[in-house]
């Protein structure tokens, strides 16, 4: 690998380990479940440039595209279950802070 | 080249941290929008035209659409909570441009990434190819994936007759 092929990876590797610390942060500290699930799109969006950066390195573009692809689909459908979570939540306790979601709590 | 990369990713990073720290749930969706836009340029610049074209309209449009939707389904707070509410935000996540700072010149600093081997290039370029020849069973699980997630919707949202 060429010294600017590497000096391009470790820059890149750093923002995304920032953009994971940002990710876990957010989760980690909101009171939110929309905030929660803001954090974890962060999450995979670090996750989704790293599959990429590492097939951008290997020459497996091609395969990274099409695992990217999937790891679309299964975002999409997260946001859209988690999204129809919090408002059957809201709407049935009138709040989204987790704290305050006790009904299961055994 | 790398300087624009560079660029690039200071502005996600900057997005980022926009998007968790701002107080207005919409103006973190927005930062998200924004956030998933510079991704699918810097994507595009990895050589991954057909991953920064889904990460265009699929993340930063239907992802939004999903998020304002549901946010429109809350209430919107009064301005006295929104003045003690901010505060808290404010207080929790006070440290997390430290923690960004120190994290990242620690980074600089000493992570040292070691010569590796890599393996020879990919013959097939074209992702399509790949997608429907070489990982098939991907697209079977994303049909199965996607039927579950229309049937956890339709049980969210089921009308019950009383």
């Amino acid at each position: 690998m060429s010294p600017e092929t590497m000096e391009l990876f470790r820059y890149f590797i750093i923002f995304i380990i920032l953009i994971f610390i940002t990710g876990v942060y957010c989760i980690l500290v909101s009171f939110n479940l929309v905030r929660v699930l803001i954090g974890l799109e962060i999450l995979i969006k670090a996750v989704t440039l790293l599959i990429i950066l590492a097939g951008y390195i290997s020459g497996q573009v091609a395969l990274a595209q099409a695992i990217v692809l999937t790891l679309i689909v299964i975002e999409i459908v997260i946001m859209v279950v988690a999204g129809g979570v919090v408002f059957w939540a809201f709407k049935y306790t009138k709040t989204i802070d987790p704290r305050r979601l006790s009904n299961l709590r055994g | 080249m790398i300087t624009l990369d560079l660029i690039l990713l200071s502005i996600l990073l900057l997005f980022v941290i926009w998007t968790v720290m701002t107080v207005r749930l919409v103006h973190a969706v927005v930062g998200l929008a924004l956030t998933s836009a510079i991704l699918a340029v810097i994507i595009y610049r990895l050589n991954s035209p057909l991953a920064a074209v889904f990460e265009l309209s699929v993340c930063s449009g239907l992802i939004s659409v999903i998020f304002i939707t549901t946010v429109s389904f809350t209430q919107r707070i009064s301005k006295e909570r929104f003045i003690i509410r901010r505060r808290e935000r404010l207080l929790r996540f006070l440290y997390l441009p430290f923690i960004i700072i120190v994290a990242g010149w620690l980074l600089i600093k000493y992570l040292r990434i070691p010569q590796f081997s890599l393996p020879s290039a990919a013959s097939v370029t074209d992702a399509r190819l790949v997608l429907w020849h070489l990982r098939h069973l991907d697209l079977l699980g994303q049909v199965i994936i996607l039927i579950a997630g229309v049937f956890g919707v339709v049980v969210f949202f089921k009308e019950t007759n009383k």
